[in-house]
């Protein structure tokens, strides 16, 4: 026995090591698989505006219901438990920051359609502790809900309320308010203890469709929410900020949010 | 060491037992809420955080208000800390674990916690608290443990504790710091946004830490035969004293600031607190009662005849632990969340199972308290000190 | 051996404790897995991958897709062959293999596999 006891340590400890690395080695060599960009919709900074000037309760409707229906979000008829995409305020309560007693008549009493801001400066994604949500290159503030671990600091970091948590197994939401749940297959619902929000449609982005919503309410009046490109001077969007005067929410905050609100 | 963990009289068992039930309840009523989801809590879209959050931060005041007993000692050399330095360390021990256990029991996705560690980001404050809390806990274990073992051996710890033990004084601060940077650069919560959230945070943990070890100590020299020491126990209450005045000092200049100001985001989550909003006003006694609880204890530490008693300084601290614990375990968390960013009200309570399960955190906290105490009392009983 | 005895039947008592899921089962075979193909995977004759890589690799390839749909944004794939794939598992995963308790079930019941992803992801609705 010429190996004493530290030798024969060092000796296990460095084979197990290689013995570790060489099956990952294995596994990184395995048959490639050669990626594919099909960029479909290209942008450098997706924004949207929504032109509070022909948005209708029918319309707004029509798009919560289309973007809940395509990401299959669950009802639960609570407020404390709600998940909620997209959504309505009154001007009162999506611009706390202009309250004033004396409001446009028109604007008071007007429900605001209501959802993630896709920030420029995003304090969620600063916040998360694991990267479940960050920003993407195309300005869209992702979720990866395999990374979720439900710590809800982004719920806290939001200025705008626009994240709901899974307070519950979405798959057990009351039946009678869920006909037909899941009511899209091709899109997984989320499990509890993780956070969702609006992910501006990546999935139909990528297919080259506009987000769900915007679908939806310019079926019913074309241009009531326009979205696009921010970065491109031609674009829609910008245009439209050319064209009339628009508000944000809590811009003084900034977090340089990209949704407008034609008034 | 540890055998002496297991030599105890009846109360002494009949302690441990009451907090092994309490943290089987805990721990069953916790397993419900894996399997059915943070539903089960009071916590909402618009109050995210509750309870649990509260108690964690509440708890890592407790952890650093330790280094009130070590800074004097070793940086000052006020050797007559130096009877009682294992005991905040001990004590900041079962502060730490606590606070993990609780942010644990909080998770959404608790099998995912190692993905803070598999993909390090950082940016968020989350992962500094993460790492700034476990070396804390490191920290005082290797320093506790070998100056305790020292001390039975008779002989002076080793000289690389000296070195962890200076490190963990500023890491004391360290860690507090940083809990209130998670609330403090959140632009969207205006109760939070305050430059001194992390002073306010480091005032109320120098005196609570305090209060409850002095409380722990008093009870230390009623079950056992040592004595922590009139010298050490009257120093104590002057720092007690001093960072208590701090604390309601720090509250006063928030006050100010909304008010004066009449800013509606500065004031309207102190209006909720103390006097309601919009009809909504479950924490108004509760904040009303730190008020009152805070006006005994200043006038209780402040004249000096009563500070020096020893049963008028309990009551001190038994209400400086009451007021910080209002003021933080509850005020702070939830008042950050109320109004929403719509301006709106929506209440929030622990419910049944979420306070158990914190009862049960707590207990598991005191139960390994009560059995490093019980080791490092015994050991200082057996040399006599 | 001080408390030789005692500690011998110990161990004996242990050991067949231990031992006992092989004396239950001893003398039968579990039968290997037979997943079975739907008619619309038959005819496609080529998944994403040649067989043998799936069969032993199919949760890496998951992950990868994972990472590289999800976080990367990159949710199409060119095989050798040129082929496009939309790298999804509901989509286009159970599209061909459409009967998972027929397929998928068939070897993650047998080694007592539960992969959690069904939790989020819709399982194809199955004529039993």
């Amino acid at each position: 026995m010429g190996v004493d006891r530290r030798q024969f340590l060092k000796i296990a400890g460095l084979s197990a090591l290689a013995g570790l690395g060489a099956k990952s080695a294995f596994e990184l060599l395995a048959p490639g698989k050669v990626e594919a960009a099909l960029p479909l919709m290209e942008g450098k900074r997706w924004a949207m505006v929504i032109d509070m000037r022909h948005m209708t309760e029918d319309i707004s409707r029509k798009c919560k219901e289309a973007c809940h229906q395509v990401h299959n979000v669950p009802e639960f008829g609570d407020p404390k438990v709600e998940i909620k995409w997209i959504w309505e305020e009154e001007f009162g309560h999506a611009f706390p920051d202009q309250e004033s007693e004396y409001v446009a008549d028109e604007v008071k009493h007007k429900d605001f359609l209501l959802l993630c801001n896709h920030c420029s400066n995003p304090p969620c994604c600063r916040v998360c502790p694991t990267g479940a949500t960050w920003q993407r290159e195309d300005g869209i503030v992702m979720m990866d809900w395999h990374r979720c671990i439900g710590c809800r600091f982004c719920m806290a970091g939001c200025p705008y309320g626009s994240r709901s948590f899974n307070w519950f197994d979405p798959r057990k939401a009351p039946k009678d308010l869920n006909p037909d749940f899941p009511r899209n297959p091709e899109f997984p619902t989320r499990s509890k203890g993780v956070v969702e929000k609006c992910t501006f449609c990546d999935e139909r982005l990528a297919k080259g469709q506009l987000p769900a919503c915007v679908e939806a309410a310019n079926k019913i009046k074309k241009e009531s929410i326009i979205f696009g490109d921010l970065a491109d001077p031609e674009s829609n969007v910008r245009e439209a900020l050319r064209k009339h005067f628009t508000i944000r929410r809590k811009p003084e905050l900034g977090t340089s949010p990209n949704v407008y609100y034609i008034i | 060491m540890l055998d002496r963990v297991i030599k105890g009289g009846p109360k002494y068992w009949g302690w441990l037992i009451f907090l092994a039930v309490m943290m089987t309840i805990g721990f069953i009523v916790y397993l419900y809420q894996f399997k059915t989801g943070l539903g089960i809590t009071g916590m909402s879209r618009d109050v995210s955080w509750g309870l649990y959050i509260s108690q964690f931060t509440y708890l890592v005041g407790i952890a650093a208000g330790g280094v009130m007993v070590a800074l004097p000692c070793y940086l000052h050399d006020y050797k007559a800390f130096g009877r009682i330095t294992v005991l905040g360390e001990f004590m900041a021990i079962a502060a730490v674990l606590m606070c993990l256990l609780f942010i644990m029991v909080d998770l959404g996705y608790l099998p995912r916690i190692m993905n803070v560690i598999m993909y390090p980001h950082p940016k968020s404050i989350l992962f500094w608290d993460m790492i700034v809390l476990n070396v804390y806990l490191l920290l005082n274990l290797l320093i506790g443990w070998n100056v305790i073992a020292a001390e039975r051996k008779g002989i002076h710890y080793q000289k690389w504790v000296k070195v962890l033990i200076y490190i963990s004084i500023p890491w004391a601060f360290s860690i507090h710091t940083v809990t209130a940077f998670l609330y403090a650069g959140l632009p969207g919560r205006h109760f939070w946004l305050t430059a001194i959230m992390a002073p306010r945070f480091l005032a109320s943990a120098f005196c609570s830490g305090p209060a409850l070890l002095l409380i722990i100590c008093l009870i230390v020299r009623k079950v056992s035969k040592f004595d922590p020491g009139e010298k050490q126990m009257r120093t104590l209450s002057g720092i007690i004293a001093y960072a208590f005045i701090l604390n309601i000092f720090f509250f006063l200049m928030e006050v100010f600031t909304a008010f004066y100001s009449q800013i509606p985001g500065h004031m309207h989550s102190l209006v909720y607190l103390f006097a309601g909003l919009d009809g909504y006003g479950k924490l108004v006694p509760w904040m009303w009662a730190f008020a009152v609880a805070s006006v005994v204890a200043l006038v209780l530490l402040i004249v000096p005849a009563t500070r020096r008693k020893e049963d008028t300084l309990l009551v001190a601290c038994v209400f400086v632990i009451i007021a910080t614990w209002i003021d933080k375990g509850l005020g702070l968390v939830i008042g950050g969340f109320i109004p929403d960013p719509f301006d709106k009200v929506f209440e929030y309570w622990p419910t049944t199972p979420e306070i158990l399960i914190a009862l049960g955190v707590w207990a598991t906290g005191f139960f390994v308290l009560t059995v490093l105490f019980k080791m490092a009392v015994s050991i200082k009983e057996e040399v006599g000190a | 051996m001080y408390d030789g005895g005692k500690i011998i039947v110990g161990l004996v008592i242990g050991l067949c404790l231990l031992l006992s899921p092989f004396f239950y089962n001893a003398g039968k075979a579990a039968k290997a897995p037979q997943p079975e193909l739907t008619a619309k995977a038959k005819e496609a004759k080529k998944c994403v991958a040649d067989t043998a890589y799936m069969r032993s690799n199919h949760m890496h390839l998951l992950d990868d897709w994972r990472q590289t749909v999800v976080r990367d944004g990159q949710r199409y794939m060119k095989t050798a062959d040129g082929k496009v794939y939309y790298k999804s598992l509901q989509v286009t995963c159970l599209e061909c293999h459409s009967n998972k308790s027929k397929f998928c079930d068939r070897c993650h019941d047998y080694v007592d596999m539960d992969p959690y992803c069904w939790d989020c992801h819709l399982e194809p609705k199955e004529n039993k």
